[in-house]
């Protein structure tokens, strides 16, 4: 690897090195401040939520007295207490309550916040509620919804090319099935929490845990009946978001400032994990029904199915997610005919949202279901079928953008050769073929993914670079840091654009104050959109100084470079400090705010037309399990995954972000398992219930490389690709690997069709179906 | 004479004489100490994000551990050393080894998790110098992590390992210090309240019998690994709260079995299993994460009923019997009449588990099962203990128990019916995986399905026979570690 190598004449820190994450030595020694770590001003107080024991039912009377009585609480809040509007609806659908006036449509919902003294205090006074409800039928799941006649909580989307009907009616051979993939609880470390600081006038400031500070600020600024002129939102960082912190702190933000408002004193709000798990948001759960009509050699004739989701009582992100399902039901492969239709049902459960993928990885495991059907009816290796099938540049997706930049043939021939695929293949056949107890599976998948928001108004991004007299940069940009390196890699832009070492760069944190109207920090896109926002700046500044340097040194603007911490003009070597103190002196301007908005996309939701992605970003993945067929218990031999990046701007980062992500997919299909009980409780609610893998989960042998050849042919942000999202999807390795390993047990003559997740259970129930059903 | 709570807090000793039962050692070191280090992540000592290090005094030696620090209470500390993150970095300020090699690795994403993976890497790094691959994974168990995937802190494990320094580390080289102050702190017990609230940490086993006859209705807290959360999720008083996790440490083994005292954490059991019941090795090391077993006791486990039961499955197949004693009375009886009902055992008021006796088991054919939906730190769907005494090629006695298949854990007499008398053959376990489904009527939830359940406890008759049948085949699938 070329990663470490530190060229001299570049500074520092600058794009393309491996540096440690910009917090990496406050993180190991316990200094990192989150927002619980903050010292709180004098006299703060603390809430708590009171949440609904019901799924479904009105509130007949709900008596708090006793909650009011309880030793330490100050104030108890409903939704009476609302100086503004009770709602948080991130799409103005006005559907989302912060406290529920009448209505409980999910259990967990919050009635009422207590504030107290103590958090304990709070906590304790909100059991002593007393609330009577009439209870009222609930429906959980999609299909339940549907057929009990709920509504969508938003507009569907049907995405259609060709004529599927026709195609599907001509295809040498048709298979139609349905595929349930489960949510996913995001289980960042750090749960939801706002501190709310009230000022002078109708002024709020906030320290929250959150993926995007001007929904907050906005949301604030609603509940509380101001304007966000008075509303400061500060986050340092996050201890994980992961989609999770998008939309759901706007609730614990809102209570925390209402509070303090009314209080006249700081509160903040962190709920128990429980609370947290259950009051907020999830990845959203699919019932998919499919159908695929395909030729003898396995080639795809056409596709069509049915997204139905389980969005939960409020619209939240759904509409996107459920969008973004169906631009991602292709994969990586061509559909000649296509119709996808999204079913955004309504249920009596939280109201699930932004995840890592964004609905994306229910596409994309839809689109592998159905390459696994087609290599089992036609008696071929899963990854024959998928090369055979692989989008050429030029053919249109179901939303009639083309495929331009298509690197998967080159990714998979170089995985197929480091991963030593076709002799492992013939191994684990050999394996299977004695008839143990213990059987192996091995597949290969690969990942396209779409980059930008399909909101096309999101792909905006603002900028504020200082350059302070004694030549030290102040950075800061509308991007949250959560762990994924986005602060450093941005650092490392600036670094690069004025040539000087990263020590000289302080990296703040974001606020509302400094750059307003931002994105939130999703869809993969914080760097490409920041990274270039603050290029933007620094160039201004940079263009100054050139011009400056013009001037004051009688020389040309092709005269002066930047070189690592010196300005060189006509061969003299000016140290970077010197040049902004001349500057300053000079009544130079060395402060700018950048911008950046993406270019070239566009997107017709109404057609189903556009390009809404502005590039993919490929990678694939090999994976090699055991499972054991007396329990289903398995585990993970071996991975190989290969990840397009474009031009790295920190090689060491990404590949935490590809084997971070990885992990979390395969998470999401073996052991993460969201379960509700017949009362419609949440009763996977903590870590002691909802299994996040382990270290011990990991592959037992884990390679994972990026594919260093690849440059986005877009003008990115120093020719990058976004990485959060997409590696997600190689965890799909893992689960059709599993499936091979139930297949062997009848002989691969049939699909083994796992519902997601693949738990242990899940595993033995197929091998025992598997079993009898070749018995028979 | 009982008095204040007394320990050490990385370099200061602290000194409680007010303090209530259910005071955790995370809200004092966060709320109390400021020490903002340590994080809470889940409050029940399933992630491990407030893992602290704890030194203690085990038969006058000094160790220490990483422990759950939101879930051991404060009252339980008394006599111990508490180690932070903030205690970690040199003297000059430097990175400790483990903490540069975290940074090095990229270790830290989030980092929210990271001061508690520093410690238990911490713990692993003093304890064992030259860590494997397994033995990283086992000390990790605890530890949970959404970013990374892991494998740079496990890279960030040998990195440690490779840097070495464990004897210029401040733990050991103040290690007599510490040792001497401990002793000096731990001659007598504590006594404190807060209000109405009583802890009450007995000096010794005598005091402990004396308390509880004095307030027979005291909630008895030994590793607090499940009464934590009945403090941090069900926010219930436990007062007047009686600790015992010092006590009652005895481990024996004689003619007639292995004595095993109430107090003996799991973690100090293991090296015991290992040499005198290596069937219970991997099935212990997949109960909790490293800080729960550093913590969790097996009497606490017992006496505390759960219906899935961790260890008496295994416990009741073995033949263990408990020593009950209440004041200076003692009664034995076999480990299965103690579970009467769910939710009910057979303890008096003023009564605690004491001992535990596992008979020798030479001659006879022994195994522990657990079947959980994540291999490690996952309560099991169903857990299994056999015992198999064959004689002549026939079976003289089957001893099978499960947890996880009803209310308590109990044993599979239609099954055992189904094997005595019937030759040590596959077809004599085929027939028990049926007799078993008339044993129990499982109840579905999150961990397992009844279905799922049922499948599973047959198949344990059938995972059993192949691996007494003397097969080459691999039966279990080989994780790191685990059964």
């Amino acid at each position: 690897m070329k990663h470490d190598a530190i060229i001299p004449e570049t500074a520092l820190g600058s794009a393309h090195q491996s540096i440690a994450h910009d917090s990496a030595i406050k993180h190991v020694s316990g200094r990192a401040n989150y927002t619980d770590d903050i010292t709180e001003p004098t006299g703060t107080l603390h809430a708590a939520l009171g949440l609904s024991k019901v799924a479904h039912g009105r509130i007949r009377s709900m008596n708090l007295g006793k909650v009011r009585a309880a030793p330490g609480v100050v104030a108890v809040l409903t939704s009476a207490d609302v100086p503004g509007h009770n709602d948080v609806s991130p799409t103005g659908k006005h559907d989302d309550p912060i406290f529920v006036e009448e209505q409980v449509l999910f259990h967990g919902q919050p009635l009422f916040a207590v504030i107290a003294e103590t958090r304990l205090q709070a906590r304790k006074a909100a059991t002593l509620a007393e609330v009577e409800y009439e209870a009222l039928p609930h429906h959980l799941d999609p299909l339940a919804a549907r057929d009990a006649g709920m509504d969508y909580v938003t507009e569907p989307l049907k995405l259609r090319r060709g004529t599927p009907e026709t195609a599907m009616d001509a295809a040498p051979h048709r298979i139609a099935g349905r595929f349930s993939i489960g949510g996913q609880d995001h289980f960042y470390l750090e749960g939801q929490i706002a501190l709310a600081i009230p000022g002078e006038d109708d002024e709020m400031t906030l320290f929250v845990s959150t993926q995007h500070p001007s929904e907050v600020q906005h949301m604030v600024a609603h509940a509380l009946g101001t304007r966000s002129n008075a509303v400061v939102v500060n986050v340092r960082r996050m201890g994980g978001g992961f989609g999770g912190k998008e939309t759901q702190m706007n609730l614990f933000a809102c209570v925390a400032a209402i509070a303090a408002r009314k209080l006249g004193r700081a509160v903040k709000l962190r709920p128990d994990r429980d609370e947290d798990m259950i009051a907020t948001g999830k990845r959203h759960d699919f019932v998919v029904d499919y159908e695929v009509g395909f030729d003898e050699a396995g080639h795809i004739c056409a596709v069509t199915g049915d997204w139905h989701a389980r969005c939960g009582f409020s619209a939240d992100l759904s509409g996107p997610v459920t969008d973004r399902a169906l631009f991602h039901a292709d994969n990586a492969y061509f559909y000649p005919h296509v119709e996808l239709r999204s079913h955004p049902w309504r249920t009596h459960t939280v109201s699930n949202t932004a995840f890592r993928g964004f609905g994306g990885p229910q596409g994309v495991i839809v689109a592998e279901r159905i390459i696994e059907e087609i290599a089992y009816a036609t008696g071929q290796d899963t990854l024959a079928v998928r090369k055979a099938n692989l989008y050429r540049n030029g053919q249109l997706t179901p939303y009639h953008q083309p495929v331009e930049d298509q690197i998967l043939p080159r990714i998979f021939e170089e995985l197929e050769a480091s991963a030593d695929y076709a002799r492992r293949r013939q191994a684990v056949l050999d394996f299977n073929a004695k008839g143990g107890i213990v059987r192996r599976g091995i597949a290969l998948t690969p990942v396209k993914f779409g980059i930008s928001f399909t909101a096309t108004h999101y792909n905006q991004a603002g900028a504020l670079v200082h350059v302070y007299s004694d030549g030290s940069i102040h950075l800061n940009h509308g991007g949250c840091e959560m762990g994924q390196g986005l602060h450093t890699k941005v650092a490392q832009v600036v670094a690069e654009a004025f040539q000087v070492d990263l020590d000289r760069i302080k990296i703040t944190k974001t606020t509302t104050e400094k750059v307003p109207n931002t994105s939130a920090t999703a869809a993969s896109s914080g760097t490409d959109l920041n990274g270039m926002a603050a290029l933007d700046a620094c160039n201004q500044i940079k263009a100054r100084l050139v011009r400056f340097l013009c001037e004051s040194r009688d020389a040309t603007a092709d005269e002066i470079t930047f070189a690592r911490n010196r300005v060189m003009v006509r061969g003299e070597a000016i140290p970077f400090e010197q040049v902004i103190r001349e500057a300053y002196f000079a009544r130079v301007q060395l402060s700018a705010a950048g911008f950046y908005a993406t270019p070239k996309i566009h997107w017709n939701r109404a057609e189903g037309r556009g390009r809404p992605f502005y590039y993919f970003a490929y990678g694939a993945a090999c994976a090699e399990v055991s499972v054991d067929t007396l329990t289903g218990e398995y585990t993970v031999e071996r991975v190989d995954a290969l990840h397009d990046v474009g031009r790295s701007l920190n090689p060491a980062i990404d590949k935490g972000q590809v084997e971070g992500a990885f992990i979390q997919g395969m998470g999401w299909l073996t052991s993460e398992e969201l379960w509700w009980d017949d009362k419609g409780r949440l009763r996977t609610h903590a870590p002691s219930t909802y299994k996040i893998p382990l270290a011990s989960d990991r592959p037992k042998v884990f390679n994972v490389n990026l594919a260093e050849w690849s440059v986005n042919r877009e003008r990115t942000i120093k020719r990058s690709k976004a990485v959060g999202e997409p590696p997600f999807m190689l965890g799909i390795a893992v689960f059709e690997a599993l499936g091979m390993a139930v297949a062997s047990v009848a002989n691969y003559r049939q699909a083994p069709l796992l519902d997601a997740p693949a738990t242990p259970e899940r595993v033995l129930m197929a091998v025992e179906r598997l079993k009898r059903e070749s018995a028979a | 004479m009982a008095g204040d709570i007394r320990f050490l807090l990385n370099g200061d000793e602290i000194r409680l004489a007010c303090a209530g039962p259910g005071d955790t050692l995370l809200d004092f070191l966060r709320l109390e100490r400021r020490l903002r280090g340590t994080k809470e992540g889940c409050a029940e000592g399933d992630c491990g994000a407030c893992t602290v290090l704890v030194g203690r005094l085990l038969n006058g030696t000094l160790i220490y551990e990483p422990i759950n620090a939101c879930i051991r209470l404060i009252a339980s500390c008394h006599g111990c050393h508490v180690v932070t993150v903030e205690h970690l970095a040199g003297r000059n300020g430097r990175l400790h080894p483990v903490q540069q090699a975290m940074v090095e690795q990229h270790g830290s994403q989030c980092g929210f998790c990271t001061p508690g993976f520093v410690m238990a890497l911490y713990g692993l790094w003093m304890g064992n110098p030259d860590p494997s691959v397994l033995d990283i994974e086992t000390a990790l168990q605890g530890n949970l992590c959404r970013c990374t995937g892991y494998e740079p802190i496990v890279q960030a494990a040998l990195a440690a390992a490779r840097a070495g320094g464990q004897a210029q580390d401040w733990l050991n080289v103040e290690r007599s210090t510490v040792t001497t102050h401990l002793t000096a702190l731990i001659g007598h017990g504590a006594d404190v309240s807060r209000g109405t609230e009583r802890a009450i940490v007995p000096a010794d086993v005598d005091a402990l019998a004396e308390a509880l006859l004095a307030h027979p209705k005291a909630v008895i807290v030994a590793g607090a690994t499940d009464v934590g959360l009945w403090i941090t999720k069900h926010l219930r008083d436990i007062s007047p709260g009686i600790f015992i996790g010092h006590l009652m440490k005895d481990i024996a083994v004689d003619a007639e079995g292995i004595r095993i005292g109430a107090g003996v954490t799991y973690s100090e059991f293991i090296p015991v299993a290992r040499r005198h019941l290596p069937e219970a090795e991997p099935y212990l090391l997949r109960i909790g994460g490293w800080q729960v077993r550093n913590a969790g006791t097996i009497g606490g486990n017992i006496a505390n009923g759960s219906p899935i039961g961790e260890m008496p499955p295994f416990l009741i197949a073995l033949g263990a019997r408990i020593v009950l004693r209440k004041g200076a009375d003692r009664r034995i009886i076999p480990l299965e009449d103690f579970f009467i009902a769910y939710g009910k055992q057979d303890r008096q008021p003023g009564e605690f588990v004491e001992t535990i006796l596992i008979p020798h088991h030479e001659g006879v054919r022994v195994a522990a099962y657990k079947v959980s939906k994540r291999a490690h730190a996952d309560i099991s769907a169903v857990s299994a203990g056999f015992a198999v005494r064959e004689r002549d090629s026939h079976i003289e006695e089957a001893r099978i128990a499960f947890g996880g298949m009803a209310g308590t854990p109990h044993r599979a007499s239609a099954a055992e019916a189904a094997l005595v008398g019937q030759p040590f053959a596959r077809e004599s376990f085929e027939a028990a995986a049926q007799a078993v489904q008339d044993d129990f009527a499982p109840l579905s939830d999150w961990r397992g399905s009844s279905d799922y359940r049922r499948v599973v406890a047959a198949n344990l008759f059938r995972r059993f026979w192949l691996e007494q049948s003397g097969t080459t085949e691999p039966v279990r699938i080989a994780r790191a570690v685990g059964a």
